[in-house]
């Protein structure tokens, strides 16, 4: 049977090259960076040479890379640490309604602590309005963090017009670029943000690794205190393997920064056409340009996530959805409620994410079963019978 | 995915009468899109037994099978027999079902007995 990865957001495999630049640092190179004998040499280097390579993906100087071990603890590191450590004193902090959840959960902490919280809306695509955030400004704003783009429906926001406003006012800037880093071209100078998170395993690394760029006079505290790696902001031994395949995945990212997003990005435009042309009664979520490359969010209505989820799995597809059913805590999309997307419509949602080795053969065969896989649900859905009932004079939005 | 019983793929896969019975003596409608299920029952009875039981789901793959099996259990079954079906029987028959899944099958036996609850009412008014 087929066996089609849609969900490249949620795991993909490591480059080859990746693998063998690895390989060598669990057993020849297996030392300690922190020793002071030979050999903590060789890691000691490949860790710095790694820096420098995910340094230059985002326009970084290696010095302002922080490893972590995920995009997550990035980000936590960055809200964390720059709330104990930061000079500006006050007690709001504004981010967008549609950040992950390794931002949004901290602040609920931080607003239960007394903190106050803006979380600036989106409009229909995601997108954060600069006049917005420049409203929600206030003396007392220690902390603005925008994504760069969202994971789910690809929308890219205008980070360097947002990270502007907040330099204006004097307020440290962080962007989660987890899902962008790798995928469009970042640079960190000419953006002007002071932190920005970004993970190895969304751009072809392994899972456990990742970073956080610090801008040099940004001033943080630790989360785990200890030894002096990574300039005492996260100690621990470094898990050396880890960080050089991270560097080079953005090595090979930052080389091919123009043809390879490129070219899945025409892939995801077919695989959209062939959908929407073969399949009615579907929606595009998230903004229709302004978007990651190799992502694809539609609803499919009149049906439930999971339920497509399913039976794409029993076809050898995997995706994932937005629906309730599909999270752990049973609720549907933050996200997609946020741009206003009816809960019905979140809960036959999926997210598509295509990769560099996705075919032509392999868009003919998706649609193909989508197609059925929608109609057979469709067929036993109170709700398209509604529809089908009613015909289209309550035309659906 | 969630981990589903052999029993529930069974009936994700193949779910048995779906559909809307001829003018269906009663009718069940439970659940909305915002919760994330919504089923509709229509039943047709015949000597206080229900001759047909027939079922539209929206849901995920808990709450098809659900329907799937409620629909099996009742049909044939006499009106009293049918208000008897629990929940937690369906779930059994299911060969249980996911902690956070559970509600699914709540959904199934009360669109059921809705149904019935209906035909009932409809019953009193031609009496």
């Amino acid at each position: 049977m087929k066996a089609i990865n849609l969900d490249y957001t949620a795991a993909a495999p490591l480059d080859q090259e990746v693998l063998q630049a690895m390989l060598p640092f669990f057993t020849e190179h297996y030392g300690n960076p922190s020793s002071g004998h030979s050999l903590g040499e060789k890691p000691r280097k490949a860790i710095e040479e790694a820096r420098e390579k995910v340094g230059r993906l985002i326009g970084a100087q290696a010095k302002e890379i922080i490893f972590t071990a995920s995009a997550s603890e990035a980000n936590n590191l960055a809200i964390k640490g720059l709330i104990a450590g930061g000079r500006k004193k006050g007690n709001h902090i504004i981010a967008s309604s549609i950040e992950h959840f390794s931002v949004l959960n901290q602040l609920k902490t931080l607003q239960k602590e007394g903190f106050e919280v803006t979380l600036l809306p989106v409009d229909s695509y995601g997108m954060v309005d600069p006049d917005q955030l420049a409203s929600a400004i206030t003396e007392q704003t220690i902390l603005i963090s925008v994504q760069t783009a969202n994971p789910e429906i690809g929308t890219i926001q205008p980070v360097e017009e947002l990270a502007a406003l907040a330099r204006e006012n004097e307020i440290p800037f962080h962007t989660d670029a987890a899902a962008a880093a790798g995928w469009i071209p970042i640079n960190v100078e000419k953006t002007g943000v002071d932190l920005l998170s970004l993970a190895g395993d969304q751009f072809y690394g392994p899972k456990g690794s990742a970073a956080l760029f610090v801008r040099r006079g940004t001033r943080l505290r630790p989360l785990i205190e200890g030894g002096i790696q990574e300039k005492g902001l996260r100690a621990g031994t470094e898990n050396v393997p880890a960080l050089v395949g991270m560097g080079e995945a953005a090595r090979l990212a930052y080389d091919s920064i123009e043809e390879r997003p490129k070219k899945i990005a025409v892939l995801r435009d077919q695989l959209k056409e062939s959908l929407f042309n073969e399949i009615p009664h579907l929606h595009l979520n998230g903004h229709p340009e302004q978007r990651l490359p190799r992502n694809l969010n539609i609803s499919v209505e009149f049906v439930e996530g999971e339920a497509l989820l399913m039976r794409l799995d029993m076809a050898g597809i995997y995706v994932s959805s937005g629906s309730s059913c599909t999270s752990q805590a049973l609720k549907s999309s933050h996200v997609l409620s946020a741009i206003g997307v009816s809960a019905e419509l979140a809960q036959g949602s999926l997210l598509l994410t295509l990769d560099k080795d996705s075919s032509a053969d392999d868009i003919t065969y998706i649609t193909g079963q989508l197609a059925q896989v929608a109609e057979l649900l469709r067929n036993m859905s109170p709700l398209y019978h509604q529809f089908m009932k009613e015909g289209n004079k309550n035309a659906r939005v | 995915m969630p981990e589903y019983s052999e029993k529930v793929m069974e009936h994700f896969t193949k779910p048995r009468n779906i559909g809307e019975v001829e003018e269906p003596d009663g009718i069940g409608e439970v659940g909305n899109p915002t919760c994330g299920d919504m089923m509709k029952f229509t039943i047709k009875v015949k000597d206080n037994r229900l001759e047909d039981v027939k079922y539209f789901t929206f849901g995920c793959g808990a709450a098809i099978a659900v329907s799937s099996m409620v629909s099996e259990m009742a049909k044939g079954k006499t009106i009293e027999d049918a208000l008897k079906i629990t929940n937690k029987q369906v779930a059994e028959e299911l060969g249980g079902l996911p902690g956070n899944k559970m509600h699914c099958s709540n959904l199934g036996a009360d669109a059921l007995h809705k149904a019935i609850e209906d035909y009932k009412e409809k019953q009193k008014v031609e009496a």
